[in-house]
């Protein structure tokens, strides 16, 4: 760049001159801020591999969608429950420093309602999606598909929403109806 | 009977106490009026006030912080005893003025601690039905055009004490305290939309954040059209760690939880995710036993700051009463104030320029008669919403809503001039 050039820059009001970056046109003709925030910035988006995503911790939507390849039995569930989740959930999924994740009195309508994955949740989904991202807390991410779905598989069957021996993949976690399925009204859309 | 006056009454009968305040620094309300009674006292004081003029003061400081005499005005945090970084800390709303809450006092709500995020390494991802997966880098974003905007955020589940039997007797910002109001600086999500190319079918983009928990939730991409931020700076500086170093999503006037800090990723889809923090929490019980979902707006609210729980008047006189208003609807229209627990109302003063989606700072002179009262204030925003009694509340959403309490606030004011927290 000319010292010319800078010169004529410096002497530019602060706003003018702040403008310059998002200006298509040459140097000498800037446009007022109202103009630049008018015309498209200049795109910074960088391509994104999408082969890098499937890398990513998949968000697992109520229909199936994101749901890992594996399969678990409750039997299994129940070792890595005691293992990683007994100490802040209750040995009993009853509930201690942490919510409660088996049982749960209803009904909702009632005085001192009971909100637990029985009586309240509406998706199975939710579930294994928030287990998979968040799940334990002092080492989040680790577990395993199949882990994953033999822990979905004894908290849903001690919960009576499952069959013990039976074994649980990405089509039977989807296929699972909750109780309060329909238990709430979408305020959105 | 406790009267309000007129803002320039007070100003006039007032000069001379808060001359006596200012003389005497930043006390409490009742020692503040002891001290103007004591002459002597204050001849003292003076005296101990002047010696800073005959030795030298400390050296300039990198960064500075709050007076060494306002050590107690702190977030106050409740967090899990097994997982430390899970819980609140609050906004110590009593202890402060005007409408920017300072960037070290802003409420936090972490689901699993605050991440170290590298900006080096940090990448915002947009993928899912666009028309092309995009990647940002942190030098990227700061080409955009930024803008900047005094934007409050509240968790959906602040006040929820509310719901509780009996009034909980705590100062006002520990059981409020989870909203802040920041001016936010960054880049306008539109612009990004644009490069990416949004499929018209997809109605929600799933943002996710850095932090242990991979924080999820589901955000209808008109929101994110129509004003969303992506947030670098707060009150001037890059964002604190604790707040969403390096991005977070700034969605005006929405429930904090949508408003995901150390933002790293946007999934556009067809559907809500139904993550845990749109289904199994942050979702309002209602008495007929179905919940409300995806109720994202913050209704009016407002709060008396001062005189406030645990306070104590002096003697009887003038009082400011000093509050915060806010609706994420949009702006605060008005606020009146009620000294006999909502029996009579009187419009409050309020600071301007009022901004939709952001604080504003109300004021009303109040004579105090000595006797009992209980103050209220209630807030009413641009839309005609109206900041409910908690009686109303109560009625209409039952007592397992837990999540968007903003009914009005009573504190009870005694003979002896103590204040504390009522249901009236």
């Amino acid at each position: 760049m000319s010292t010319l050039k800078i010169a004529r820059i410096v002497q530019l009001p602060p706003l003018l001159l702040a403008s310059l970056l998002f200006s298509f046109s040459s140097l000498t003709t800037p446009l007022a801020h109202a103009d630049s925030t008018a015309s498209t910035p200049s795109p910074m988006g960088k391509p994104l591999d999408t082969g890098s995503i499937t890398r990513l911790a998949p968000n697992i939507y109520p229909n199936g969608q994101g749901l890992p390849d594996g399969m678990g039995l409750a039997k299994n569930g129940s070792v890595l429950y005691q293992a990683h989740c007994a100490n802040c959930h209750g040995s009993k999924g009853e509930g201690a420093t942490a919510q409660g994740l088996i049982g749960g009195d209803g009904p909702l309508s009632a005085h001192d309602a009971d909100k637990t994955i029985l009586t309240y949740w509406p998706y199975a989904t939710t579930l294994i999606d928030t287990i998979a991202r968040s799940m334990p807390p002092a080492a989040p991410g680790h577990l395993s598909a199949d882990e994953l779905y033999s822990l979905c598989a004894y908290l849903l069957a001690e919960n009576g929403l499952w069959a013990r021996d039976q074994p649980m993949g990405p089509k039977e976690l989807a296929a699972i109806v909750m109780p309060n399925r329909n238990g709430f009204i979408r305020k959105f859309p | 009977m406790s009267t309000f006056l007129d803002r320039r009454v007070f100003l006039e009968q007032g000069l001379r106490l808060s001359l006596a305040t200012a003389a005497a620094g930043a006390l409490p309300l009742a020692q503040a009026q002891s001290e103007e009674r004591s002459a002597d006292k204050m001849g003292e004081m003076r005296s101990d006030a002047l010696a800073s003029q005959h030795k030298a003061g400390q050296a300039f400081s990198n960064y500075g912080m709050p007076s060494v005499y306002e050590k107690r005005v702190i977030r106050l945090i409740g967090s899990n005893r097994m997982v430390s970084g899970n819980g609140v800390s609050w906004t110590p709303l009593e202890s402060l003025e005007g409408i920017v809450t300072p960037t070290g006092l802003h409420f936090e709500r972490h689901h699993n601690g605050v991440p170290d995020v590298d900006p080096a390494r940090f990448e915002l991802l947009m993928h899912g039905m666009v028309a092309r997966p995009l990647r940002f880098d942190l030098a990227g974003l700061l080409r955009y055009p930024l803008q900047s905007r005094l934007i409050f955020i509240e968790c959906g589940g602040n006040s929820n004490a509310g719901w509780h039997e009996e009034p909980m007797q705590k100062p006002v910002g520990s059981f409020h305290g989870l909203v802040s109001c920041s001016e936010w600086t960054g880049v306008p999500l539109n612009y990004l939309l644009d490069e990416a190319g949004i499929d018209s079918k997809a109605t929600w983009a799933i943002a996710e954040g850095l932090d242990a928990a991979a924080t999820e939730v589901s955000i209808p991409v008109s929101k994110l059209r129509e004003d969303a931020l992506l947030a670098l700076y707060q009150n001037g500086e890059r964002l604190r760690a604790e707040n969403g170093y390096p991005l977070r999503l700034v969605l005006p006037g929405w429930e904090g939880v949508r408003q995901v800090k150390w933002l790293h990723r946007l999934e556009f889809t067809d559907q809500p995710v139904m993550s845990r923090n749109e289904t199994g929490e942050y979702t309002q019980l209602l008495p007929s036993g179905k919940a409300e979902q995806f109720d994202f707006v913050m209704g009016p609210k407002s709060l008396i700051t001062s005189p406030s729980h645990g306070q104590t008047l002096g003697l009887p006189g003038v009082y400011e009463i000093r509050g915060l208003a806010w609706s994420g609807h949009g702006s605060v229209a008005k606020v009146e104030v009620s000294a006999d627990g909502g029996q009579s109302w009187s419009t409050a003063h309020i600071d301007g320029p009022v901004m939709s989606k952001c604080f504003a700072r109300f004021r009303a002179a109040w004579k105090w008669n000595g006797k009992p009262a209980v103050l209220q204030s209630r807030a009413k925003d641009d839309h005609g919403n109206i900041q409910p009694t908690r009686a109303r509340l109560l009625a209409e959403r039952g007592r397992n809503g837990y999540f968007h309490y903003n009914a009005i606030v009573s504190w009870a004011v005694d003979s002896d001039g103590t204040v504390r927290h009522v249901y009236a």
